[in-house]
């Protein structure tokens, strides 16, 4: 089976959509026809470039060079969970606790997948591992982000609350658990909607694409249940890792609350 | 030789307030006065070590650096002013249900408070809950932070008799107040805190 290779003219075909919105943001007074415009340009040069650049590293097939692309990709996301959260950890604590969690979380999703199930020679060939680990990395930054919004959140808003046990000789693992618990549950929740909504009210985007690409459907199923399982086990273990981390850098040795640790 | 004092504390401060060199003995009452914002809770939360803070400060002349931080706030009871909880039902609130039962009727509350929800109990109710809360550990130092603020005088009285009684088990009492006569009162030394010192009235 063959993929349908798309021509220049196709995607010129698709984007006449584009100026159909255009034309419908004018005539609605939307305002929304530079935005739109900015932005679609932007998507088609991004896409262009990343698609250049996966070209050559495929071509290079060096481990450094892979390596050195995984380690941007991870920093970018690291520095969009530090981004998201409303409330920030003093001294780029955001940025520290994001590149741990996500970079551990991604490593042993991914490592554990081109080890075991894909298995391409070798393991670390860019061609399965950079589109593995992005495609981990984007959900795992999702729950990252999220579970450390909830809890520096919830630490300045359920502050009298975590005192109030510590006045009483909780320790601070005690006071905090709950908020932890929570943390992690909102962390946890799109990868579990994703999981029970798939196939039923969403066809994943890869497994889609995968199919107008020629796959067999079932092959295609078979891909994307392999990676419901690594973005959710990511997602657990980065949701975890980031609220320990961060509730690390809250507290302190004689069991208090540092909020002083918060910008 | 003389015991040592219940309570003492020796250059305690922080960046915010201090030094604080104050001494408590077994059964006394400590009463603190002062404007808004000028230090008083910073003091108490000093003490129960909830801030980060320099010096030292001593239980029976032992020294706070020797207990784990939860055995020094067992036994140095801090209650906020703005009491927290961290479940919805009062009850999870109290690890001794009978015992708080018998506290809230001396306080004149209703005993069946404890068996709803926090979200319905009034400011004043909250109080003495958080006030019985506290005094139920039975902690040889309590530091009271406007324990009876929002509390009507038939209240304030309940309360106080149960500091009283604290007291005269050998307690001894750092307490906060906004009001000259409760000082007065309860207290067996006045002080006020004006722009983070402790100064004579």
């Amino acid at each position: 089976m063959n993929p349908i290779v798309l021509t220049p003219r196709d995607l010129a075909v698709a984007a006449i959509l584009l100026l159909v919105d255009a034309a419908l943001s004018v005539a609605l007074r939307l305002g929304l026809t530079r935005a739109l415009g900015i932005a679609a340009v932007r998507m088609v040069l991004q896409l262009l470039f990343i698609g250049y650049v996966l070209q050559r590293v495929f071509a290079i097939a060096s481990p450094w060079l892979t390596l050195g692309v995984l380690l941007l990709m991870t920093a970018v996301a690291a520095r969009e969970v530090a981004a998201r959260p409303e409330r920030k950890l003093r001294r780029y604590g955001n940025e520290a606790v994001g590149l741990i969690a996500v970079g551990f979380a991604t490593a042993i999703a991914s490592i554990l997948a081109l080890t075991t199930a894909l298995r391409p020679a070798p393991w670390y060939d860019a061609r399965y591992a950079i589109p593995l680990a992005g495609i981990v990395l984007g959900n795992v930054l999702n729950a990252a982000s999220l579970a450390l919004d909830h809890l520096l959140g919830g630490v300045v808003r359920e502050k009298p609350a975590i005192e109030a046990q510590l006045c009483l000789g909780a320790t601070i693992g005690q006071a905090m658990a709950p908020l932890r618990r929570a943390a992690v549950r909102r962390g946890m929740l799109p990868v579990i909607n994703q999981m029970s909504a798939a196939g039923l009210v969403t066809l994943p985007g890869i497994m889609t694409g995968q199919i107008l690409a020629g796959l067999d459907p079932i092959q295609a199923v078979k891909y994307q249940i392999l990676l419901m399982f690594l973005l959710s086990g990511g997602s657990g273990l980065s949701a975890v890792a980031i609220v320990y981390l961060a509730g690390h850098r809250l507290t302190d040795a004689r069991h208090r609350l540092r909020l002083d640790r918060l910008a | 030789m003389a015991s040592p004092p219940r309570l003492r504390a020796e250059n305690l401060r922080s960046a915010l307030a201090g030094p604080f060199d104050v001494s408590v003995a077994a059964g006394r009452c400590l009463a603190v006065t002062g404007a808004s914002g000028s230090g008083k809770s910073l003091f108490l939360r000093m003490i129960a070590d909830l801030d980060p803070n320099t010096g030292e400060v001593w239980l029976d002349g032992r020294a706070r650096s020797a207990f784990t931080a939860p055995a020094w706030r067992r036994a140095v009871a801090y209650a906020a002013a703005e009491p927290g909880w961290w479940t919805e039902t009062v009850a999870d609130h109290f690890p001794d249900l009978p015992a708080a039962r018998a506290m809230a009727a001396r306080l004149g509350l209703k005993e069946a408070l404890l068996d709803g929800p926090v979200l319905r109990l009034s400011t004043g109710e909250k109080q003495r809950l958080a006030l019985a809360r506290t005094l139920l550990r039975a902690s040889p130092v309590l530091l009271l932070d406007e324990p009876t603020g929002p509390l009507d005088e038939d209240s304030v009285g309940r309360a106080e008799a149960l500091m009283r009684e604290r007291l005269a088990g050998g307690a001894a009492i750092v307490m906060v107040t906004h009001d000259p006569a409760q000082a007065a009162r309860i207290g067996d030394e006045h002080l006020v805190m004006r722009a983070g010192k402790l100064e004579p009235p």
